[in-house]
């Protein structure tokens, strides 16, 4: 067995390929808070619970209607995305014009009410969801074996990734949303219709939430809780990435899942609080964040 | 005037309530029986204990006929969600206001520490089914109060464990749940495996409820053990299992589920489970009389069937039963002394006996999950490999660590 | 000023007299956790700053507490003021670390430095990770009155929380309070005129932790226990939730939403997942409809008729 630093090489990319994955769903995750940050300056503490919805959309379609994992991808995200426009439309529209403390009060609660409504019908423990048969297996890649879906996520979350950050900042709907938020009342004048926009971009920022849930799905269990676990990274990442920051938000993601990664193999016990610990770092080191503008 | 009156009353409130409960003593406190059932209802222990060990419980009830010196029988139940505090909370108020007598089945580790020295401090019967801490019976023992019913840590490695090392496993790593269990469990295996000639590489552990085994797995991957133990239960084993199928991990190494029942094997199906050795106190297809329950349990229970957790709280509640109708009252030591001086011999053990320490010992088997050939059904998944009788297989008396209990 | 010193009089009158028709246990976590609401309002309350991480004080102040009492073999009084020295120091480095942020972020840093103690605490071997400490003794107070009893027990927490309670009273009505005050309504405005704002809200925050800390270490010895639950996010959230419903900015608020909560909590105890569901639903109800929470509420309709 090859060493580096006195680890086995198989265990090294092993978890760092690990880290990959996870750094793939708070890459995704973190995507959808800064981009609903960004427009709504509202911290979506929901997003987590949102997450874990999609996931159980997932689970549902394909266990009560037998509908697979491909039409999953499309309608799983699709429904949470209502949902998005439902909990905008009703909820966080009253709290625009207050302090943004309310709206992260609000998504919190909205997050508990989740979680304990899929806990009441379907336990804590968590939900096993069949994998796709075309996924079934794994790459031989001499150094370890490499399960065939978790690459495809980590594909697909690179592919969304850039997907949205080219819409927001390199098109035309993008720079809509841009100056909608910075100055709603002129771009109201221009004709557009600017509740519409924050409503579908709320819509849009969940709805990959409930996307990234769908992929989670096969490799975590479906459990109510898993929003929870995760969102507090999440949080983390975004704080460490500038909360504006659209690339920020990719990169910190996919690199704190490597340094998670990492750790794991060399100093096992901290891998948990490592992300906060860089979080502190960064705090007193460039308070905005590594790619954040002071707002 | 109004301050006469108010101590007038208060006078005779004392004058009626003191000598009502006094005139219980001879019979039942609070006029009724009650049992309390605690486990987790909805967790990752669910299928363990759940629902199952209620239904249990109120099966024994029945069968005794529902009545005790011509009053109720009652089971109430809680669910603690694995967590101790929880756990204490619900107990202490069971105790304290609620008036019940016995609680029983109390999974997890942790909570049934908890309950344990609660029983203790409170003078009330605890019977622990599902929990499998030896500390239970040694450091933190309770023999005027608790029981541990069906198997502990000490005797699942000395069952599971030593069949294994005989069996050529000879280095092992284990991956472990964090908490009393997973502790207790890893360590009495590793001595057991360092007895028998053998040695441990390393472990990791795991919080309790893990999704995601996968980075756990790399570790033990890498660690080039011949065995990996799986120092989990419930939930966890099943998805560790998962996991290492998926990893490739069995091609290199073995698995070793050291606490596995017939409910995770139905979890994980025949396919992923076949050929894993495993140790249980009771199976449902062992002879007629365990069929014969497993069937009455089955009917309350949506076809499925019984494992050896559930027998445990239907034959503890059963005896604690016998021994209150035998010592004519619900009393504590009483009962306590009734329950050490009857022997058990119901479907669930032939000849057990309860020890000065609180511990149950009966025989424990050695299983092997059939291979999907071999098996006619659902359910049908044991093959017995041996049966080991309580004195090998528990710790004996003369080495627990129970202070309490002067040799 | 009369009707509040009578209502004051009036409250304690019935603290004493709690034990008498209440069970000492139930009310004991009540007046725990109002004070770590008590604690918590100091901070979102009277300096506008939104914690979202205070379990992490109440929570690691019960695993110091729970130590020195259980392994160290302290007595009660030293053990609480272990804890609650340590919930300082907590709050004296987090709170360095989190006033460089403001409004949203601040609540989210402060947020993740509590994840960050939690996982510590997972993983630290004095805490037992999910088994907690257990069986923590209560002691003997001074060496001299044994706790083992609930009604006495309820009494030694009964003068911690009115100490306490009557602490933030001082420092709410006092200059300092006064400036704390100022910083919330308007915070540039205070800068201009002087104030050294982060040093108030960096002594507010280690204040407020302080507080919540002496819950908690208190909380260890009345019930013996301490796990990771004190330590969680849920934990964080449920405070929130506490002062939340019971009026942010009022001093008795906090006290009345802790009674509530700890009462539902009670009553929905094995309806598991049911507890979680209310306590979403009223969040999003006091957060859309009833911002002021109910003492907020009562004073504001008192002061229209006035």
């Amino acid at each position: 067995m090859t060493e580096i630093f006195g680890i086995p090489t198989a265990a090294l990319f092993g978890q760092l390929l690990l880290g990959l994955v996870n750094g793939s769903f708070y890459a995704i995750l973190s995507l959808g808070l800064a981009v609903i940050f960004g427009m709504l300056n509202i911290v979506n503490f929901a997003h987590g619970a949102l997450y874990m919805t999609g996931a159980f959309f997932a689970w549902m379609l394909l266990n009560y209607a037998g509908i697979n994992y491909w039409y999953a991808l499309i309608l799983a995200p699709a429904a949470v995305g209502l949902i998005g426009v439902l909990i905008e439309k009703t909820m966080l529209r009253w709290l625009h014009q207050l302090d943004h403390l309310y709206g992260l009060l609000l998504t919190f609660g909205l997050a508990l009410l989740l979680e304990g409504v899929f806990r009441e019908f379907y336990g804590s423990s968590g939900m096993p969801y069949e994998l796709p048969a075309v996924f079934r297996g794994a790459f031989d890649v001499g150094f370890m074996m490499l399960p065939k879906y978790r690459a495809w996520v980590v594909v697909v979350s690179l592919f969304l990734c850039l997907f949205t950050w080219y819409v927001i900042e390199k098109t035309k709907l993008g720079a809509y949303l841009r100056a909608g938020t910075e100055n709603p009342n002129l771009v109201k004048a221009f004709g557009i219709n600017v509740p519409l926009m924050v409503t579908l971009t709320y819509a849009f920022g969940v709805g990959l939430a409930g996307l990234a849930g769908v992929m989670a799905a096969p490799i975590y269990q479906v459990s109510p809780l898993m929003g929870s676990n995760i969102i507090i990274v999440v949080f983390a990442v975004v704080v460490i990435g500038g909360m504006g920051s659209i690339l920020g938000s990719i990169i910190t993601g996919i690199a704190l899942g490597l340094i998670e990664g990492l750790t794991k193999v060399f100093y096992a016990e901290i891998s948990s609080t490592v992300v906060f610990i860089i979080m502190a770092i960064v705090l007193m080191v460039r308070p905005a964040g590594l790619f954040g503008r002071e707002k | 005037m109004k301050r006469k009156l108010l101590s007038v009353a208060i006078a005779a409130a004392l004058a009626f309530g003191v000598p009502i409960t006094q005139a219980q003593q001879g019979k039942l406190s609070g006029d009724v029986v009650k049992i309390g059932v605690l486990t987790d209802m909805s967790g990752v222990y669910a299928d363990y204990g759940g629902p199952g060990a209620v239904a249990a419980a109120r099966l024994a009830v029945q069968d005794f006929g529902g009545k005790i010196f011509g009053k109720n029988i009652e089971v109430v139940n809680a669910d603690h969600q694995n967590k101790p505090d929880i756990a204490k909370n619900v107990t202490q108020q069971w105790f304290d206001r609620d008036g019940v007598d016995m609680t029983v089945e109390n999974l997890n580790s942790a909570v049934a520490l908890t309950v344990q020295a609660l029983g203790k401090e409170k003078n009330k019967i605890t019977i622990v089914t599902g929990a499998a801490t030896s500390r239970l019976t040694n450091e933190d023992c309770a023999p005027n109060t608790g029981i541990h019913y069906l198997m502990d840590t000490v005797a699942l490695s000395n069952v599971v464990g030593k069949a294994i090392v005989k069996d050529g496993g000879d280095s092992w790593f284990f991956l472990t749940a964090d908490y009393a269990f997973g502790h207790s469990l890893e360590k009495d295996t590793g001595e057991v495996v360092r007895a028998n000639g053998g040695k441990v590489n390393g472990a990791v552990r795991h919080p309790l409820s893990t999704g995601d085994f996968s980075s756990f797995l790399l570790q033990a991957q890498s660690s080039g053990a011949k065995v990996v133990g799986l120092a989990n239960a419930g939930g966890d084993t099943v998805n560790s299992i998962k996991a290492a199928a998926e990893f490739g991990l069995t091609k290199k190494q073995n698995l070793a589920a050291l606490l596995m029942l017939v409910t995770d094997v139905h979890a994980l199906g025949l396919n992923t489970a076949q050929g894993l050795y495993l140790t249980e106190g009771w199976y449902w297809d062992l002879n007629p009389e365990t069929r014969a329950w497993a069937d009455k349990f089955s009917k309350v229970m949506n076809g499925r069937k019984p494992n050896s957790n559930h027998a445990a709280v239907y034959s503890s509640t059963l005896h604690y039963l016998k021994a209150v109708q035998a010592a004519g009252t619900d009393d504590t030591a009483a009962v306590m002394a009734r329950m050490r001086a009857t022997p058990i011999n119901d479907m669930f053990a032939k000849g057990g006996t309860l020890r000065p320490d609180g511990r149950m010992v009966h025989d424990m088997y050695l299983f092997q999950v059939k291979t999907p050939a071999e098996s006619k059904g659902a359910w049908d998944y044991f093959k017995l490999k041996g049966t080991v009788s309580g004195a090998e297989a528990f710790r004996p008396l003369a080495q627990s660590t129970c202070a309490a209990i002067k040799k | 000023m009369n009707a509040s010193r009578t209502l004051y009089l009036a409250l304690l009158a019935l603290l004493l007299a709690a034990p008498f028709v209440g069970y000492p246990i139930f009310l004991m976590k009540v007046l725990c956790f109002a004070l770590f609401a008590c604690a918590f309002n100091l901070l979102i309350g009277f300096t506008g700053l939104l914690s979202f991480g205070h379990a992490m004080f109440f929570g690691f102040a019960a695993y110091v507490s729970g130590h020195a009492a259980k392994v160290w073999g302290l007595t009660p009084e030293l053990a609480i003021l272990s804890g609650t020295v340590c919930a300082a120091g907590i709050g004296l480095v987090t709170g360095w670390l989190a006033v460089r942020r403001q409004g949203i972020y601040f609540a989210m840093v402060t947020l993740a430095l509590a994840q960050m103690i939690y996982f510590v605490c997972v993983q630290a071997p004095f805490t037992y990770a999910e088994d907690g400490i257990q069986s923590i003794p209560r002691g003997k107070l001074l060496g001299l009155v044994d706790l083992k009893d609930d009604t006495t027990m309820y009494y030694v927490v009964m003068v911690i929380f009115i100490a306490a309670f009557a602490l933030i009273y001082r420092i709410i009505h006092s200059p300092f309070g006064q400036v704390l005050k100022s910083i919330r309504e308007n915070e540039p405005r205070a800068l201009s005129l002087g104030y050294n704002v982060d040093r108030y809200k960096l002594l507010a925050f280690v204040l407020s932790g302080t507080l919540a800390g002496l819950a908690g270490a208190t909380k260890a010895i009345a019930f013996g226990l301490a796990t990771l639950t004190d330590v969680g996010w849920q934990m964080s959230g449920e405070v929130v939730l506490m002062t939340l419903l019971g009026g942010m900015g009022t001093l008795l608020g906090p006290v009345l939403g802790a009674a509530i909560i700890v009462t539902m909590q009670n009553y929905l105890a094995n309806l598991g997942s049911l507890v979680s569901i209310v306590m979403g639903a009223t969040f999003v109800v006091c957060v859309l409809l009833f911002r002021r929470g109910i003492v907020g509420e009562i004073a504001h309709r008192w002061g229209k008729k006035a």
